[in-house]
């Protein structure tokens, strides 16, 4: 596939920004939106959980105001039957066959539970709809995830909220160079550079939340990110350099003076 | 009738159905971006006025929250 197209195709669907916003984490509807306008980004996440008839404003407001489309989650499932059913009930709220499918296998690392996931992608794909699923950067399960007919792969750089960027880009750029589906650099970006490591590496997009909701100036770093990602797209393009371990002068030996 | 939701026991008279539970919760009606399961299946928009509940009812209403 083209990874260096303009614009970034997931099942039929042009998003016209390769940046996911996750919505997690921010202070308040105000905090987000603002960042939300700085990021650019086209795609939210949402989660879903028990209505509580005192809360305030819906989420939905903000996200429709800034004329964004919803990608909801399954944040907080443990096993596939939680998670298909959850994905059952955000097909009912929010008219939409898309889910970015998490299964997650413990409670403090929050990595993903590898064969309750496998079970859930089974089921989502054959009920029609379109599955994100949130994975380990183990290129194995990435490839059989995409067998099951996922229609993109989200590999994490490292767990949830850790900020610890990219901790294994040997085995992102492995699960790139076989995927047949877009590729989507999910968890651990702490910063701009994590983002513009992603795409470098050949990622597709990036789903940020932490690192810009819970930055000290969440707009700003939701632009930074922003330009990080375009910036890493724009440097994959053009070529980088081969690494050397020695130097190669960039100014010709020839012509040079002599002083004794 | 004793049904719950949200985890919550709640005493219902027993023409109660999803769509005057829905509205007990305060959702609009249309109720956009709400679900509903009962029993831990998913119960279609359209079928909230129709669907009746029983004793012992396990209800389940969730809406849209900022996440990941």
């Amino acid at each position: 596939m083209n990874r260096l197209s303009p614009q970034l195709r997931i099942a039929g669907r042009e998003l016209r920004s390769r940046l996911i916003l996750g919505t997690g984490g921010f202070a308040n509807h105000e905090v987000l939106a603002k960042a939300l306008a700085a990021s650019g980004s086209r795609l939210c996440t949402v989660a879903l959980r028990r209505l509580d008839p005192g809360a305030g404003g819906s989420i939905l407001d903000v996200l429709d105001a800034a004329g964004v489309d919803v990608l909801p989650n399954t944040a907080g499932c443990f096993t596939a039957r939680d998670a298909v059913l959850t994905a059952q009930l955000a097909r009912e709220a929010f008219a939409t066959d898309w889910i970015k499918l998490e299964v997650i296998g413990d409670d403090r690392t929050l990595l993903p539970d590898a064969v309750e996931l496998v079970a859930a992608a089974e089921e989502l794909v054959d009920e029609g709809f379109v599955v994100l699923p949130y994975t380990t950067d183990d290129p194995v399960l990435a490839r059989r995830l995409e067998d099951i007919g996922c229609a993109a792969v989200m590999p994490l750089g490292s767990p949830i909220g850790s900020g610890m960027g990219i901790c294994n880009p040997y085995n992102i750029s492995i699960i790139v160079e076989r995927a047949g589906v877009p590729v989507i650099l999910d968890a651990g970006v702490g910063t701009a550079s994590d983002g513009a490591m992603a795409m470098e590496l050949g990622c597709d997009a990036v789903l940020c939340a932490s690192a810009i909701s819970r930055a000290h100036d969440p707009a700003a770093m939701a632009r930074a990110i922003r330009l990080g990602i375009e910036s890493g797209l724009l440097a994959r393009g053009a070529g980088r350099i081969p690494r050397r371990r020695y130097a190669l002068a960039s100014t010709t030996d020839e012509g040079v003076p002599v002083f004794e | 009738m004793i049904v719950t939701v949200n985890g919550e026991r709640r005493d219902l008279p027993r023409s109660a159905t999803i769509a005057s539970v829905v509205e007990l919760l305060g959702v609009m009606p249309g109720g956009r971006g709400v679900a509903v399961a009962l029993n831990g299946e998913v119960v279609a928009r359209g079928d909230w006025r129709r669907t009746a509940l029983r004793e012992g009812a396990r209800i389940e209403v969730v809406r849209a929250i900022q996440g990941g």
